[in-house]
């Protein structure tokens, strides 16, 4: 088995509350000086940064997960993640036709705008990113789990769109691969207030929205390659694969 | 006030009677956010929310609630009529926003 440290849970320029400087290349520079093995870049509601962001982590070395951090109908903040091209094209689409149609104005809540390599803005999106889509949180679950990907309630212990906050308690039903619980907790911690969340692997991740935030929060993973069905395996906690702690 | 003669007064459309005709409410909570309802919510008001999850109708359950009112024609899944049901929880609907359904249910029982 080997080990593998990640940080799962980044915001680009994309994410409207992410800062100019938060590029895929700037992004990719920044993990790697912080000898991160995984990233993920997870913006709201979008994934537009996804697949140059895999492009430039490979050429240092550096695993880069699909995602996409959703906000549902109840305002509950959840990671998404895919393996493949084709899932994340087809989660996008859903996406789109799930968005509230809300312009966005930049001069109140921030730009979000899609770079290339050389950080020119080939795109921006005129929709907010911000509103919850058009999906209940179970519903989002299933639209994720039927195109193969993964999918962890975000930060559930934040007062801000965290799961406990929005829902009073953990659904019993809700189908979730792991939780993520945010870096201001530990999981010890976590699991004395909410014990519920003992039979979930519980990640953590930076949730950077500024460069120097990336890295400062993340796992590392016990899995035998950077693959997205040991990624699975991982945090479902299967066959010797695990999360463990920085 | 009975919960059925606000559903009679201000035209409540009805999911799930549960016991409104014997329910007496003693006054209304307004949140969005079920933790806050958990901790705030008094036994015998009546819950107006636009959350439709089904941890509503558990909540009301615990708090002991009079009933949920859903706002702005929200409508109910299956699984949460079927489970308001199951509990003998009153789940209602108004196709108006919650500060005016909250003005018109204060001025009833303020009456009172």
């Amino acid at each position: 088995m080997n080990t593998y440290c990640a940080d799962l849970h980044i915001h680009t320029v994309l994410s409207p509350c992410g800062d100019l400087e938060m590029s895929p290349g700037n992004i990719v520079e920044k993990a790697a000086e912080k000898r991160l093995d995984i990233i993920a870049v997870t913006d709201h509601n979008h994934t537009g940064h996804a697949r140059l962001t895999r492009e430039l982590g490979a050429r240092k070395g550096i695993w880069v997960v699909y995602g996409a951090e959703i906000n549902t109908r109840e305002e509950v903040h959840c990671l998404t993640f895919f393996d493949t091209d084709e899932q994340l094209s087809a989660f996008q689409l859903e996406m789109e036709q799930n968005f509230v149609q809300i312009p966005n104005d930049s001069s109140l809540f921030g730009c979000q705008v899609i770079v290339d390599e050389q950080e020119q803005i080939v795109e921006e999106v005129s929709h907010s990113l911000y509103p919850g889509l058009n999906w209940s949180i179970g519903e989002a679950a299933g639209v994720v789990h039927d195109l193969g990907g993964l999918f962890v309630p975000a930060h559930v212990d934040r007062p801000m769109n965290g799961l406990y906050t929005q829902l009073g308690f953990f659904p019993g039903d809700l189908e979730a691969d792991a939780v993520e619980i945010s870096r201001h907790t530990s999981r010890k911690a976590a699991e004395r207030e909410h014990p519920e969340l003992k039979k979930y692997m519980l990640i953590q991740n930076s949730d950077a929205h500024f460069i120097d935030d990336i890295g400062r929060a993340g796992n590392r993973y016990m899995m035998k390659s950077r693959k997205f069905s040991e990624f699975r395996m991982a945090l479902k906690g299967e066959q010797g694969r695990s999360v463990i702690d920085l | 006030m009975t919960t059925e003669q606000i559903v009679i007064t201000l035209g409540l459309k009805v999911y799930t009677a549960g016991d409104m005709t014997n329910q007496e409410v003693t006054g209304g909570y307004v949140s969005d956010l079920l933790s806050d309802v958990m901790g705030h919510a008094r036994e015998g008001e009546v819950w107006i929310t636009l959350q439709s999850h089904a941890n509503v109708v558990a909540i009301a359950s615990l708090k002991e609630l009079a009933a949920i009112l859903l706002v702005k024609g929200v409508e109910p899944d299956k699984a949460v009529v079927d489970k308001a049901e199951e509990e003998g929880i009153t789940l209602l609907g108004t196709v108006e926003d919650t500060f005016t359904i909250t003005g018109r249910l204060f001025q009833l029982l303020s009456k009172e």
